[in-house]
């Protein structure tokens, strides 16, 4: 029997890759592919919560997450187009002074 | 059956999450792009296994759909080759895998301990018409200030990616 204990630690096991990526990759845009593994095991704690617990709202919530995290890319994407195009790189290695 | 199907999806979500982010074999983004994808639809596989249809049919489309499509744009767009060529240092894979096994061993620890799950059943029916009517009743603030939301990041976008920033 799956209980929820299980979505659960598929849910922490995810967020913690989501964050080994951010600490590992030094391209921005990898980093950013953790931050999206991250939201997503925060959504599947929220659905399986909402499954096991008989409320709906959970999903509700998941709902928004995903619109917000849509926005959030859209947006971080443009912020890395323009990063590029000032200073030719995508690595934070590169990315120390914050003058332009 | 399901708990098969549990496995089969939760075992897939987890591998092509490891291969997005320290893949052994290769660092092109385009590939960690492409793992994304399957995460996110084994993912769509778990929550069509926890009844959220809707949930899942969004995650497809909205995440597999936009989101990653959006991603692929951005590397073609910016053709980053000379990651490719760079190796994993050292220090950020031990301190990767350092982060990996205290925040995951922390939160398994939570979970396991605090007994959280002790006598719950999987109940909810989780139908799409009952989202809808939760949606459109109780959450039609937030419903309508995540449409503005949606607006103010579109013409943030536009404004960021003009050529002359000013």
């Amino acid at each position: 029997m799956i209980g929820l204990e299980h979505y659960l630690i598929v849910s922490a096991l995810l967020f913690s890759l989501g964050m080994m990526g951010v600490i590992l990759r030094r391209n921005l845009i990898v980093i950013y592919m953790g931050l999206e593994l991250m939201l997503n095991a925060a959504n599947l704690a929220l659905v399986s919560f909402s499954r096991f617990t008989d409320t709906i709202d959970g999903q509700v919530m998941v709902f928004f997450v995903i619109t917000v995290a849509a926005a959030e890319v859209a947006v971080g994407l443009a912020l890395i187009v323009a990063l590029y195009r000032k200073r030719q790189t995508t690595e934070v290695g590169d990315l120390t002074s914050l003058k332009l | 059956m399901q708990e098969l199907l549990f496995y089969i999806f939760s075992a897939l979500t987890l591998i092509c999450g490891f291969l997005v982010v320290a893949n052994p074999f290769t660092r092109n983004p385009v590939t960690s792009a492409m793992f994304l994808v399957l995460t996110i639809i084994s993912m769509a596989g778990l929550f069509v296994l926890l009844n959220a249809f809707f949930l899942a049919a969004v995650q497809v489309m909205v995440y597999a759909g936009a989101v990653i499509v959006l991603f692929l744009f951005v590397i073609m767009l910016l053709d980053v080759k000379e990651v490719e060529k760079q190796h994993y240092n050292l220090f950020g894979v031990v301190l990767g895998l350092l982060g990996l096994l205290s925040v995951g061993g922390m939160l398994i620890k939570a979970i396991l301990s605090s007994g959280v799950g002790e006598g719950l059943q999987p109940q909810l029916e989780g139908s799409t018409k009952d989202l809808g009517m939760k949606l459109f009743t109780d959450y039609v603030l937030p419903f309508e200030i995540m449409g503005v939301l949606l607006l103010v990041g579109m013409i943030g976008v536009i404004l960021l990616s003009k050529k002359n920033l000013r």
